[in-house]
């Protein structure tokens, strides 16, 4: 672990791994919520946490880096259920990727277990963890120009549901009609870092 | 019944509603927007006898015209520009009177880009996450301002400002931004580094309220590739493919994968929001906490 200034108010931790990096989340946030680390914002991404916001960085730094890595990610809240028809336009393109049938991808998908390791792109975009390395797959060397809201895909290592339309170069294997992203609720994203998901399969259109 | 309420009359290029932002919300991926050249905003409300956290407008390069439903005071700050009630001439950074139904036109900026229009009891447009202000980058927030649009506004709450007039920090000449270096100066050669802090870069006119993009010697990495997504700041200078700095500006988004070179002292941020494009930029690489 390595904790990288970012100004004079900010720090960038730096670990080795995605799974590292959600654990050390967990335990700011932790620190954060016993009132033992006073930080604006926590912004969990997919190799780092950054700090935004704190009085001494070299001293959080050096605080940081002596501590130990929390081994083990605490037990999660309680699962969010998204519904998803795997209907995406890419779900053949998918499957030849994973070398398997594509209603064996919907099978494998809605078998993980997921957890959103960070947000970004646009308000409510999770990134989502939890399927094995190989089902990795590359992103389209050209975005679509729109991708509608609800659209499920696959970029590298992740999972994400687009929260309203927007370019994109995911690879779409499904749709949900859950709401990502309302900011008349509370909370208004349905997904935020450390959330664990899981995809729950529906009857396609 | 009174109807506290500003009519568009002329938007003009780019008018948005703006307040102090929605900090606290990066990890949803939600930017802090806000006005972008804070103190401004910050002393146009003080004039009109608003909190600091009022919303107000912010123009872009050709003012906008308002006609206020009620008698409100206003106060314009940021860039300097003719401002008139009804066609007469009135003062820019002082508090003005503007009877109901009359015209307030904010002209072009004399210098600079962005004027800050405060007007007594704010516009109380229905905030998002705590706050009024648009959010260009991702679309949270009120839309920017149409000829037409009528936004409401909140009770005075304060007398105004008992000032004839209030010195304000001119438009920049030269844009001067300390930088600290990294989290990601290792990603450049050394050459690089050295022809960031030492170049005379210029402000492009493809800048706007995610990012001052800038013109001038492309920045060279020593490592390929894009960085796995991490944490943006205000002020950060990415550096995308095409090698000219960006600075990040208060739209910016929360999570990137250009490497971050440097970022910038945040007291030099509002001048970010002055410069015009053209405007000579050097970055001055310091060390130590300088707040």
């Amino acid at each position: 672990m390595r904790a990288l200034p970012v100004g004079d108010r900010a720090l960038l931790v730096e670990v080795s791994t995605d799974e590292e990096a959600q654990a050390l989340h967990a335990d700011l946030l932790r620190r954060r919520s016993e009132g033992s680390l006073s930080v604006r914002e926590i912004v969990p991404a997919a190799r780092t946490v950054l700090l935004d916001g704190i009085d001494d960085p070299a001293r959080l730094a050096a605080q940081l880096t002596t501590s130990k890595l929390p081994s083990a990610l605490p037990r999660a809240a309680e699962v969010v259920e998204i519904p998803v028809r795997y209907d995406g336009p890419d779900l053949a393109d998918v499957a030849e990727h994973w070398d398997v049938s594509p209603d064996e991808v919907a099978r494998i998908h809605a078998a993980a277990e997921f957890r959103v390791a960070f947000c970004g792109f646009a308000p409510g975009f999770g990134y989502l963890t939890g399927l094995p390395a190989r089902y990795g797959v590359p992103r389209h060397a050209t975005p679509r120009t729109t991708v509608p809201a609800g659209s499920v895909g696959l970029a590298g290592p992740y999972t994400g549901v687009y929260p309203r339309s927007s370019p994109g170069g995911w690879q779409l294997i499904g749709t949900t009609d859950a709401v990502l992203w309302d900011h008349a609720r509370v909370p208004a994203a349905l997904l935020s870092p450390g959330t664990p998901v899981r995809f729950v399969p529906v009857g396609s259109r | 019944m009174t109807d506290r309420a500003l009519v568009v009359v002329r938007a003009g290029a780019l008018t948005t509603v703006q307040d102090q932002g929605r900090p606290g919300h990066a990890h949803l991926g939600v930017p802090r927007s806000g006005a972008l050249d804070a103190p401004a905003a910050a002393l146009v409300n003080r004039l009109v006898g608003n909190p600091p956290e009022a919303a107000l407008l912010e123009t872009t390069l050709n003012g906008c015209d308002v006609r206020p439903r009620s008698a409100v005071t206003v106060a314009l700050g940021g860039a300097p520009c003719p401002v008139s009630v009804d066609g007469r001439p009135v003062a820019w950074g002082a508090p003005v009177r503007v009877p109901a139904g009359a015209l307030l036109s904010v002209g072009t900026a004399v210098s600079g880009v962005r004027s800050y229009v405060g007007v007594s009891g704010g516009v109380t447009v229905e905030p998002v996450l705590g706050s009024r202000s648009t959010d260009l980058l991702s679309g949270l927030g009120p839309p920017p301002l149409t000829d037409g649009m009528v936004l409401p506004l909140g009770r005075p709450i304060g007398p105004h400002a008992r000032v004839d007039v209030v010195p304000q920090p001119r438009p920049p000449v030269e844009l001067v931004l300390r930088v600290m270096l990294g989290p990601r100066d290792d990603w450049f050669t050394a050459a690089a580094v050295h022809t960031l802090t030492t170049h005379t870069y210029r402000v492009s006119s493809a800048s706007n309220r995610i990012g001052l993009r800038t013109e001038g010697p492309a920045l060279e990495r020593a490592l390929p590739g894009e960085l796995p997504s991490e944490g943006m700041v205000l002020g950060a200078i990415q550096v995308p493919p095409d090698g000219r700095p960006v600075v990040f500006l208060a739209d910016h988004p929360t999570t990137g994968g250009y490497p971050v070179i440097a970022v910038t002292h945040p007291a030099d941020l509002p001048a970010t929001a002055q410069a015009v494009p053209g405007t000579p930029v050097r970055f001055v690489a310091v060390r130590n906490r300088t707040r």
